[in-house]
């Protein structure tokens, strides 16, 4: 460890708030995307499902009528 | 002899494909990130010069190769896509794109919380920072093409256009160093030695490069799936998958409902 | 004009004209560099085949090493002065300001600002150059034998 208490690596050696910053946006933006692309998944699954019962419903409503 | 590859045209085969990769590139993702990170802020040593605030290179050179690398992949992908009218390759440029632009955005960040301790600005319009200013600007512009259009076909093409031409901007991007005046300067690992850093600095960047890359993958194959899905729901697999999913999720839901 | 097609439209020139800035902008930045970037040598000796000078009031960058011992601070301001070289005569940089951390004798620097004398600059910015090479203090001691400074400093890209 290069740094002997919890404070100095927070300061370090009073560049913390340039290191801090880039290390914080760089982790943001990760989980961001990530999140983003986890989400968009479930988002995918429920639109094609719910057009799959919409159709589904326009088919038997069909039948019915003839 | 590329008779083997012929499968993987198919969306059904590439769809499983993602889904299998997947797992591998989050778990060696995770670690690397967490191993390069403590590594890189905790363990390695200070700079002779810059002393602590070098320590953004171990995020800004693992950002800035994989904006490039992403890139690259980008436009081979549209190439094919263009040429051999590989609708999963045009896919891919669209799942490609945004984490592309996301490595850019942090490669600008970084650089600029980084040039302003040691430069003494945070952004100078140097051909290095210009060009991959740009290259954020191209990742936009394939991105908001595809969106433009209804037609996803048409949407899909111009965005590859857009791709294919804008790798113009990679060897600039590389060479602007060397070409012009830059206060950026030169590529630190050229070979893979590494010649310009320290060993006890090289390693952890690379483990922060292999970090990153396989984030970038992780993420590109979830886009990917979803990509997939969205061209290829009126097929019956699709239909198929939905229907399994919301089964499942009737039966947690049942269970909850149970307890 | 239906309104998907306008749409369409609009994203195609909006993204037409963002890549059209992305390119003026670049050719902005590297014409500045180009045309309106000196090194000591030629600030003074003049620059190019046609040997030519910079007249004074111009702006102008200039790039070149800190010259060691000749940084004079002044006690109670910000005003400082030193001297620019490369590889012949020197130049003379005025600047009030705060110095970048890794201004030091004998470190590369690039100061943009307007040439108040044949060989002397009112810098309103400086902004210091490194290099490529890192390395923990301890090596940099045994590799150079010195603090901080190398002795041959190559500090600015074409001077040719």
């Amino acid at each position: 460890m290069q740094f002997n208490s919890f404070s100095d690596f927070i300061s370090m050696g009073g560049y913390g708030f340039y290191v801090w910053l880039s290390f914080g946006s760089c982790a943001l933006i990760l989980l961001g995307i990530f999140l983003d692309s986890k989400l968009s998944h479930q988002r995918t699954l429920n639109a094609v499902s719910k057009q799959l019962e919409r159709e589904a419903r326009i088919k038997k409503a069909k039948q019915e009528s003839k | 002899m590329w008779k083997w590859l012929h499968p993987y045209a198919k969306a059904q085969t590439a769809y499983r494909l993602c889904n299998t990769l997947l797992p591998y590139f989050a778990v060696v993702a995770v670690a690397s990130i967490i191993i390069g990170w403590v590594w890189g802020l905790g363990f390695a040593p200070a700079d002779y010069q810059q002393k602590d605030s070098y320590r953004i290179i171990f995020i800004h050179v693992p950002s800035a190769i994989l904006s490039m690398g992403a890139y690259s992949s980008m436009a081979i992908a549209a190439f094919i896509a263009l040429v051999w009218q590989l609708r999963n390759a045009e896919l891919a440029v669209i799942a490609i794109a945004p984490v592309g632009a996301a490595m850019t955005l942090i490669a600008l960040i970084t650089g600029a919380a980084w040039g302003k301790p040691m430069w003494g600005a945070w952004w100078v319009w140097d051909a290095r920072l210009t060009s991959e200013l740009i290259l954020l600007f191209l990742y936009l512009g394939v991105i908001s093409l595809y969106n433009a259009f209804e037609d996803k076909g048409s949407a899909g093409r111009a965005s590859c256009i857009l791709a294919l031409v804008g790798a113009i901007n990679l060897p600039i991007i590389h060479f602007s160093v060397e070409w012009w005046n830059t206060l950026h300067q030169g590529a630190t690992i050229t070979k893979f030695d590494g010649g310009a850093i320290d060993a006890s600095m090289f390693w952890p960047l690379m483990v922060n490069i292999l970090a990153f890359a396989a984030f970038v993958g992780t993420v590109v194959l979830m886009r990917l799936k979803n990509e997939i899905l969205l061209r290829e729901k009126h097929r019956p697999w699709v239909k198929g998958l939905i229907t399994n999913q919301t089964q499942l999720e009737n039966q947690n839901v049942g269970d909850k409902n149970a307890v | 004009m239906n309104p998907r097609r306008k749409k369409r439209m609009m994203t195609v020139l909006a993204v037409v004209f963002g890549l059209g800035t992305a390119v003026a902008l670049v050719l902005y930045a590297l014409e500045g560099n180009i045309n309106l970037f000196y090194t000591p040598t030629e600030l003074v000796e003049g620059k190019g085949p046609e040997k030519q000078k910079p007249f004074v009031g111009q702006k102008l960058r200039i790039g070149g090493m800190v010259v060691p011992g000749s940084v004079q601070r002044d006690q109670d301001s910000l005003h400082v002065e030193f001297k620019l070289m490369d590889t012949g005569p020197t130049v003379k940089i005025i600047y009030q300001g705060i110095l970048p951390d890794l201004f030091r004798e004998g470190q590369g620097i690039v100061a943009q600002g307007k040439l108040i004398a044949p060989n002397t600059i009112e810098a309103f910015e400086v902004l210091a150059k490194h290099d490529e090479k890192y390395m923990p203090p301890e090596v940099a001691e045994a590799v150079k034998g010195i603090k901080h400074e190398k002795p041959v400093y190559n500090t600015v890209k074409g001077d040719s």
